[in-house]
Order: structure tokens, then sequence, then C-alpha cells
């Protein structure tokens, strides 16, 4: 494309980001699946907001783990940073080093062969860190639960802070939970 | 009797003594004793230089029995300045000798070579007649051909390097036999001063004046190693115990230099535009193919030798370009020029001095010279990794160190001097400039990857892990290089100044703070206050810095970050190797590398792979197109003269007589 | 001693105000970015939150690696020494420290070194990766920087950067002049290759493949990626501030009475604003080059001050 009908479209197109939602916004989780033993403790109350470190308000560099994702929440995460949904007007966005990073973005159930590669992230990432399992298969195994390749819940490997339900979870939603990490 | 008469006999005296101790000492002295004697000798010798730098006339008559006038050594100041150059080098080698020569380097022959090798190289700068000149220059190299041999034993690529160096050494002496035959027929005499009156009454005469000229440089620029007569460099330099290739590169080749620098100040003052364009372009294809040789070369003393190239070819720039600009009647320019050539001499003496025996440093605890098998030994060496990696500032050309400062001088006489009328200069000072340039910054990628390769992150095989520091005497003659590299830098008016003295460049002038200010083209250079600036601002972060670190959260220690997967080895460190990947891919016409890969596949398919190997040579090229071709011819000719002589007794009478004939034919014309 | 404190001073204020503007200049390239993307973007505050978190935040160094703390804290004192010595918000200089260009050039070369040995000293094979093609970088840029920095002071008849400006000053004339213009926009170029901009690196890629600049900084982290960070920033808006500067000298404090320095800061801040709105705008239209096509552009940048040089003497 040349640069001058590039110009062009980036005229006609204007600002495509979505307007931003007010913050602080609380995450709006499915509701739980009535099949879930009554003594699962809730899945949405793990972390405060006055829990998380206050370090971290205002910028979060995220290094995102696939640990055995179907790449359904990959699709999604790349959204949640695109242009629409925009996670870096709120301070959010993704590093290539756990050195550089405060969040680690786990996706998918974690295999075996990633359980040793994620707790070595998450032991890279300096801390203050913040974990977050995305998505049904990080956070309870989901569709993959007792396969014969699966650890368990990314919970089950290293301690998670914030968790996002769906299959795969909402960009607004990832977009929501990185809002409680940088607060704003 | 003046400082010099007496420092001339004082170090000739200690110098002799010195060689019959290294010839009767018991072995487990000899190192102590005839290093602590050479030391001795090349301390005096810098003392001598220092004094004559100053001014001080002095002179050493040696009546010989052969029908030649006396050999006469009377330094003059610049003399003086080489010869001090050459004492501090070899002070430092020799102080370094005593703890590091060991094996073949320590025999009583080694040490004998050494300790009359320093001594003439000192005395070739002080030479005052051809004569002497050629005697001393000879000396130097024989005695240095003794010291290369000395490991021939265990290596066989010493005897080939030897081979070269011994080749083109006696070529460059033949060469300046026959410059200084030339001008002693012209003369009548054969002390440099008459030389020099018979040049000046004869300079209208052409042919003969232009040719002995062309002979010396070829002489000189042979010693001092610059393209194409640079090849014997990278084979003897890493060939050579450590602190012989110091002195070998910090004060040898300089007496290369000097040379140049007395036929421009002494012998030919106003030497033709040919000479000063032809050295220029010599400074630059030696700068340019030096460095790029150095930054791909992974034998780190290889790499320390092409390195002396470039350096040589930098002040040879320096000098064609105070030649030209002389000519041209831009006399400021001109003398910051040639301060520059010199200063450059010096600085690179000293920043060589230090990385050659920090090189020899770590080959002492390592025993390898292959960057691409060493790595993490600035914990285990501390100072040996100090006074390199000073020494690698240096010869990147970065402050606050000699280098930087010579280098700026440099760059200053080119951009003040492109502001004649001279059609050739505005051509050739753009030239030389985008060549120093390039040279600086592709010197600044070799010691980086010199350094960092050698010292920092993991060592990459088994020799590093049980390196040790080297003992204090080693220690010390390191950090001393290192230290007067960055005193010179800091010092730099007082060292321009001292170095303008001995050329009577105008318009040097030092400052207050030991700055520097060329009068001339109105520039200056002020390395304390700088270092000051720079230390201040430094303390601004590092204090805050500091403060952190003591306070919470606290500096956590875990594995390298190896992408999560494996731990990571230090086999996936960049190697030397890799480290000038792009470059030899950049320069690669230049390079012109020849890679080899050889792809093992599995029996069972032939898409699975089993072993991938992967070689790179880089070849000297210039070797490669000029003296391959000229040695098959030689081979050839002498394989046809091999059938001259059949061992027929009857043929050697009719050859015989055919001499007489032809003899008796020349002589009866 | 008064003319010396109030060099001093301005000097002072010279660095307060790059210190501060610093990390704006980034964080409104990244917005302008932002906004021809049609993305709503961070703010152009966010560089300054990021370096307050990386300081809060406990530093991990990697076993085996020595020079984790000092080699930033190199860097960052360098680049403070680029903006003492460049000028920025006037022509003052510090007294008997004149910004000689080629001495600039060698104190951003010893950050520019500070941070190969970084790169090696992490052990790595990102890191030595990183290392090698930043010098790589550095090697090929030098001669155009010298050249085109040759260009800049034959008018002024010196490398002292506050005469440069002073003679532009002083003859307008000579800005406009094509030598004059071709070193400058191959210096614009040289500025891009060592601040490792697009085309030559992407400061935003993920890909350790592609990367330049990032690999270097990979192991680093908490404070010390703060001052690589703060120190990287500071060399772009020195360096971009330096040829906004050449292009438009007016408005630098040529005394270092109060007005003239609020002259300058206030000019100072618009000429970057503008530069990096421009800037950050123009890498959308930009693709990061192939490593080994980068010697090309490098090439023709050195072409374009060569050029200079000559003209220079051909038009005067």
């Amino acid at each position: 494309m040349s640069a001058l009908r590039l110009a062009r479209l980036i005229r006609r197109v204007g600002r495509i980001a979505e307007p931003a939602l007010p913050a602080p916004l609380p995450i709006t989780l499915p509701a739980p699946l009535p099949a879930d033993p009554p003594t699962d403790p809730p899945t949405d109350g793990r972390a405060l907001p006055s829990e998380l470190p206050s370090e971290l308000r205002g910028s979060v560099q995220v290094r995102h783990v696939d640990a055995g994702s179907c790449n359904g929440c990959e699709i999604e995460v790349g959204a949640a940073f695109g242009p629409v949904y925009d996670a870096e007007r709120y301070g959010a966005r993704l590093v290539a080093s756990p050195r550089h990073a405060d969040a680690v973005l786990v996706t998918g159930v974690v295999t075996r062969n990633m359980a040793e590669p994620l707790r070595r992230t998450v032991e890279a990432t300096p801390r203050p860190r913040v974990v977050l399992a995305v998505g049904d298969c990080a956070v309870d195994c989901g569709l993959f639960a007792r396969g014969h390749a699966v650890v368990g819940p990314a919970s089950s490997v290293v301690d998670v802070d914030l968790e996002v339900r769906g299959c795969p979870p909402e960009p607004e939603q990832i977009v929501a939970a990185l809002r409680r990490v940088t607060g704003r | 009797m003046t400082a010099v008469d007496l420092g001339l006999r004082l170090h000739l005296a200690l110098a002799a003594a010195g060689v019959l101790v290294a010839l009767a000492a018991a072995p487990e002295r000899r190192a102590r004793w005839a290093g602590s004697l050479a030391a001795t000798a090349a301390a005096a010798g810098l003392v001598t230089g220092l004094a004559a730098m100053a001014g001080t006339e002095g002179r050493l008559t040696l009546s010989t029995a052969l029908p030649l006038a006396p050999l006469t050594l009377a330094p003059d100041r610049l003399g003086g300045l080489f010869m001090a150059i050459a004492g501090g080098v070899g002070l430092l080698a020799a102080l370094f000798g005593i703890g590091y020569a060991h094996g073949p380097s320590s025999s009583a022959t080694s040490w004998a070579a050494f300790v009359a090798f320093l001594p003439s190289v000192q005395l070739v700068p002080a030479a005052a007649d051809v004569v002497s000149f050629l005697l001393v220059w000879e000396a130097m190299a024989i005695t240095s051909t003794v010291l290369l041999l000395a490991d021939h034993e265990h290596r066989p690529q010493v005897l080939s390097a030897t081979r070269w160096y011994a080749v083109m050494t006696h070529l460059g002496f033949l060469a300046l036999l026959a410059g200084f035959a030339v001008l002693v027929a012209e003369s009548g005499g054969t002390t440099l001063d008459e030389l020099a009156r018979a040049v000046e009454s004869h300079r209208q005469q052409g042919g003969r004046y232009h040719g002995a000229l062309a002979l010396l440089t070829i002489g000189f620029a042979a010693k001092a190693g610059l393209v194409p007569l640079h090849v014997w460099l990278p084979r003897a330099h890493p060939e050579a115990p450590s602190h012989v290739s110091a002195v070998m590169s910090g004060a040898m080749a300089g007496t290369g230099i000097y040379g140049l620098v007395l036929i421009a100040v002494r012998l030919m003052p106003e030497p033709p535009q040919w000479w000063a364009l032809a050295l220029v372009a010599l400074g630059i294809a030696s700068a340019l193919y030096g460095i790029l040789q150095a930054s791909v070369a992974t034998d780190v003393k290889r790499l320390l030798g092409y390195s002396t190239t470039e350096n040589s070819g930098l002040m040879a720039i320096a000098l064609g370009l105070a030649v030209l600009l002389r000519a041209d009647g831009e006399t400021g320019p001109a003398d910051v020029a040639l301060v520059a050539c010199l200063m450059l001499a010096v600085s690179h003496a000293a920043f060589k001095t230090t990385l050659f025996l920090g090189a020899g440093s770590v080959v002492h605890a390592t025993g390898e010279r292959d960057l691409d098998r060493l790595g993490g030994l600035l914990p285990r060496m501390p100072w040996t990794a100090t006074a390199f990696a000073l020494g690698g500032l240096g010869a990147a050309a970065l402050p606050v160190t000699a280098g930087f400062v010579s280098e700026w001088v440099l760059l200053q006489a080119i951009i003040h001097g492109a502001r004649g009328e001279g059609r050739v200069v505005a051509v050739v000072m753009p030239l030389a400039l985008a060549a120093v340039a390039l040279t600086a910054g592709l010197a600044l990628l070799t010691m980086v990857k010199a350094v960092g390769v050698a010292f920092l992150a993991r060592g990459r095989s088994e020799a590093v892990a049980t390196a040790r520091e080297a003992p204090a005497p080693m220690v010390t003659a390191m950090l001393a290089g290192a230290g007067v590299l960055v005193l010179l830098g800091v010092a730099a008016g007082p060292l321009a100044v001292a170095v303008a003295g001995t050329v009577d460049a105008r318009g040097i002038l030092a400052t207050s703070t030991a700055g520097l200010h060329l009068a001339a083209v109105d520039a200056g250079l002020e390395p304390v206050r700088l270092t000051g600036g720079v230390l201040v601002l430094t303390a601004l972060v590092a204090g805050p810095a500091i403060l952190l670190e003591r306070r919470r959260p606290r500096r956590r220690t875990t594995l390298p970050w190896g992408c999560g997967g494996v731990r990571t080895s230090p086999r996936m460190e960049y190697t030397a190797t890799s480290y000038a990947e792009p470059l030899v891919r950049v320069f690669g016409d230049a390079l012109r590398p020849t890679r080899d890969v050889a792809v093992t596949r599995t029996d069972r398919a032939w898409f699975v792979v089993r072993e991938v190997r992967f070689h790179q040579q880089l070849e000297d090229v210039v070797e490669q197109a000029l003296y391959r071709p000229l040695q098959a011819v030689l081979n050839r000719t002498a394989e046809l003269a091999r059938g001259v002589q059949n061992g027929s007794i009857h043929r050697y009478l009719t050859y015989s007589l055919a001499a007489l004939i032809a003899v008796l034919a020349a002589v009866s014309r | 001693m008064i003319a010396w404190l109030s060099a001093v001073a301005a000097v002072t204020v010279q660095l307060v105000v790059m210190v501060a503007a610093a990390p704006l200049v980034v964080g409104l390239a990244r917005q302008s970015r932002a906004w021809v993307e049609g993305r709503a973007g961070a703010g152009v505050l966010q560089p300054w939150r990021d370096l307050r978190k990386l300081l809060l935040k406990e530093p991990v160094q990697a076993e085996g690696t020595r020079l984790q703390v000092a080699a930033p804290v190199v860097l960052l004192a360098t680049s403070l020494m680029v903006c003492a010595q460049v000028p920025l918000v006037g022509t003052v200089s510090l007294p008997g420290l004149p910004g000689d260009l080629f001495v600039v050039v060698s104190v951003l070369l010893v950050g520019t070194v500070a941070l190969a040995v970084l790169g090696l000293d992490s052990g790595t094979a990102f890191g030595g990766m990183g290392s090698s093609r930043h010098m790589t970088i550095a090697a090929l840029v030098e001669p155009t920087v010298l050249v085109a920095v040759f260009a800049v002071s034959i008018p002024a008849g010196s490398s002292a950067l506050s005469q440069i400006m002073n003679e532009r000053l002083a003859a307008p004339s000579t800005i406009a002049s094509p030598a004059s213009l071709m070193a400058v926009v191959a210096l614009g170029i040289a500025v891009l290759a060592e601040t490792g901009r697009l085309p030559v690196d992407n400061p935003a890629t993920h890909l350790e493949l592609t990367m330049v600049h990032e690999a270097m900084v990979l192991e680093s982290s908490g404070r010390d990626l703060a001052w690589v960070e703060l120190g990287s920033w500071l060399r772009l808006a020195a360096l971009v501030g330096l040829v906004g500067n050449l292009l438009v000298p007016w408005g630098q404090a040529t005394t270092a009475s109060p007005g003239a320095l609020l002259v300058g800061i206030l000019t100072l801040l618009a000429k970057l604003a503008l530069s990096a709105v421009v800037l950050g705008a123009a890498e959308v239209f930009l693709a990061k080059v192939r490593l080994f096509r980068v010697p090309e552009l490098l090439a023709g940048s050195f072409a374009l001050a060569f050029l200079a040089v000559t003209t220079s003497y051909l038009v005067t």
C-alpha cells in the first residue's frame, strides 16, 4: 500500500478505539456453573483491589505465557491489546521478557511440558508481581480437565492473583482484569 | 657529561650485563635477574629518551675496526621521544616477563635475546648515522626473530610465522639499505645530518631522490606493518611470547613510524606531494583493512596484531596529511596533524602494551588465545580485566584515555585543514575523515568484542574454570600500562606540548588544568574538566542507585532468562565469531570468507537431519591475492634453478669459466 | 565567578528540563503513533509512570552477571553528559568545557559501549545478539555522524557546538544551503539508527530475533532497567533536539539570563514536541528493514553527508 493510500485510509477510519468504560470497573464474571460444588471458593473474590500491589498503579507490563492453550484465548488477548479494546490506554503493555514484566498472563491448561517453564517465568518476574489466569482452562482446566498431558490449572503450579473466566473470555473482561491491576 | 651521555652508556652497560646474566645465571634465578636488569636498562633508556626529548644533547661514539666512520648514537629530540616510548614499553614488558616467561620462552637464549632486543629497539631512534642505524635495525630484527622462535618445538605454526617475519623484515632491511646507499652515494657522508644537507642541495635532481624516498618508505612501512607489507604482523604477534609481542607492537612498529617521520621532518623536509598522497592512501588502506580483520579475528593476539596495522595506518594518515597541508601553506593544521601522528604513536604504545600484556596474562592463566573458548574471566582475574578494559578503551579512542586525545587532535587537524584553497586537500580531507571515522567505529566494536567476550558472561571452556589472577609483577606491569594510558589522556596538554616540542610544532598549548589548546586552529579539549563533569553526573546517578540498593526491595539473583525452557548453558552465549557475523556479511566482499556447511542426515530419512557442521574461515585477502602468486612464481623459478646444479663437476667448471670471462669482459670495457 | 555560576545554572536548568522532558518526548511519540493508528493511547505521561514503577520494583539479576548495576548507571551518566554539552535550551556552555561535537560523539559512544557490554554480560544468546547488532550499527553510523559534523562545522570554522549554533543564528542563510540541509538529513538518519528507531530497529517489538536495543536489556529489571530506559530516552531527546536546533536555531538562549532561558525552554519544548509528534506519526508508515539492509540505508546517509562536504567546497 502506498503511503498516500495509507494516509487516506487513516483519515477515513479515524479513531477505532471504543470509548473507555468508567474506572474502576468490577469484573463481570459469568455466574458459576450449577455443576460446581458449593465448597469451591468463589473465583471472582480471589483478589480485591486493595490486595493488588499499589506499586503497579498506572503501569503494568504483561508477559504472556501460553501454558497449553487451544489459542482461542490468544486471539482474545490479541484483541484486548488491539486498537479496538486498546488495553494500552490503561497503562498495560505486552513485553518480551519476564524481567520487564509486572504481570504474568497465563492462558490454557498447564501441560506437563509447560509446568516448569511457567514456574520459571513467574520466578524470573521481579516482585511485586501479579499472575493472571485467563480463560476457563487456566482457571480450572475447563474442557481439558483430566487430560493425560495436563498437570492442572495455573493455580496448581503458581500462585494466581486474578482470574478471568470464559471460554474464551471476552477482550473486555481481560481488559477489565488488567484495569484492576493498573487502577486506571 | 650530560644526562644523555650518561644514560646511553648506562643503558648499554646494563643491557650487556643483562645478556651475560641471562646466559650465565641458574635457571631458577634467570628470570628475576635478567628481567630486572632488562627493566633497569629500559628505565635508563626511558630517562635518556625523556632527557633527549627535553633538548639535552649527548652522544656515544663507538669506534670500530671496520673501515667506516665511527658509530654514533646521539638522539635528537624526535629520537628521544621514540626512545622514551620504547623505554617505557620495554620497562613494562621486562617486568611482565619476570612473572610470565615460562617453558621455552624462559630459556637462556630467549632471555639473552630479549635483553638484547630491548636496547636495539630503543637505540634505533638514537642512531645518528646510517651505519649505526642499519646495524641497530638489523640487531632488532635478529633478536626478535630468535625470540619468535622460542616455542618452535611445540607449535609448528611458529616456524611458519618466523619464516614470514624473517623474510619480510629482511626485505624491508634491503629496501632501507638500498635507499640509504643512494643517499650516501649522493652526499658522501654517512651521518643523518650530512644526508639531509645533500638532499637539500640535490633536491632538483629528481630520479634518485624519488627512488631513495620510495625505497626508504617501503622499508619503514614494512616495519610499521602498513598494508600490503603487513603480512608478517598477524602471524608473528600471536606466536611470540606475549611480553615480546608487546614490545614488537608497542615499540618496534613505532620505529617504522619513526623512520617515516624522520624522512618527513629531518632527512628530506618538504617531501613531494606523491609521497604524502601515497602515505595517506597506504594509511587509509591499512587503517580500514587492519581494523576490519581485527574485528573478525577470534584469536585475541591476532586481533591485537591487526589492530597494530590499523594504528600504524592512522599514524601514516596523520603524517601524510601534515606533509600535504604544509605543502599547501597551512602550517597551523599541518603542525596539528604532525603532533597527532606522534601522539598516536605514544598512545598506541601505551594501550597496545597494556592489551598485549593483558592478553598474555589471559594466556598464562588459561592457555587459550581463542576468544571463542574464553569468557567469564572478570571475577577470576579482576586486575587483568581492569587493565585490559582500560586498554580497550584506549584502542577504541574513548575518553578519557590517550587514545581519545590523539584521535581528537587528528580529527581537529582534518576539519581545520580543509579550509585552504588546495584542491587535492579538499578531496583528501573528507576521505581521510570518513576512513578515520569508520576505523574508529570498527575499533569500538572490536574492543567491545575482545573485552566483552573474554571477560564477561560465563566461561565457554574448561580452561577458564581454573584460571587464576596473574602474579604480582605481571599485574603491576599491566596496571602501570593502563595507568599511563589514562594519565596521558587526562594530562592531554602537557603530553601534546612535550610531543610538539620534538618536531618544533607551533601553536600547541597546554591550559592551566592540563587541558589542550590548539591555538593554530582554535580548538580546545579539557579532559580534566570533562572527567570532572562526568564524575559529578555519575555521582548524581550512582548516589540514588546506591541508596536504593540499601533499601527494600532487595536485589535478587536467579537463573539467566532462557525463555523458561532449558537452563541456559554457556554454549548458547554469543562467541567472538558470532559477534562479528553481521560485519562479515556487511563486508563480505572485502573479507571473502570461505564457508563450509556440512549436513549429516540420518539413515532413516533424508529430511531428518542429525548434525549440521558450520565452518568459516577468514584468510588474509592481501596475502592470498598478492603474496601467494608471488610465492608460486618464486617456487617455480627455484625449481628451474635447481636444474642448474646437477652435481656434475664439469658443469661447475664451465660455470666458473663463463663467470671469469664475463668478469674479464666487464673489467676490460 | 558570576559568569561561571550563571553558566553552571544554565546548564543545570538544561539538564533538569531534559530529564523532565525526555520521557514526555517518548510518551508523545507513542501517543501520536497511537492517534494515527486509531487508538486511544496510554497518554503522554505513561513513560513517567513506567519509570516510577520500575524504581519501586525489586531488581532481579541473573547469576554470573557482574555489570548489571554499573553499566546502566554509566549509560545514564553519559546521556546526562551529552545533555549538558549539547546546546538545547541555549548555547551557553560550561566555561572551559565547550560542547565539542567530537567529544559529544565520544561520550555518546561510551554510553553505546556500556549498553553493548550490558548485553554481553547477561550471558544469554539474545544479549550477545543485540550487542553484536548494536555495535555493528554503531560502527557503520560513525562515519556518517563525523562527516555530517564536518559538513556542519565548515561554515563556523569550529567543531564546538555553541559556535556552530551562534554562526547559524548570525547567518541564517547557511541553514538553508544545500550542504547544510544534506548534512542535517544525514545526521537525522544517523540519529534514528543510533537511538534504535524505525526503520533500523523497532522499539515496540516482542520478537527477540528482530531485536537490537531490546535484546540487550532483556535481562535488566527494576531500577537497572529504569536507568537504561531513561538513559536511552535522554539520548533520543538530546539528539532529536540537536537536529531540531540545527534546523531551527532560533529561540535558543545565547545568554544565561532568566528571560532568555525561559524563551529557550519554551522553544525547546515546542521543537521537541513537534519532533516527537512527527517521529511517532512517521513511524506508522515505516516498516523495519532487514538487518542486512541497514548498511545500505547507512551507506545512503553517508553518501549524503559526503556530498554535503563536497558541496560546501563547490558552493562557497
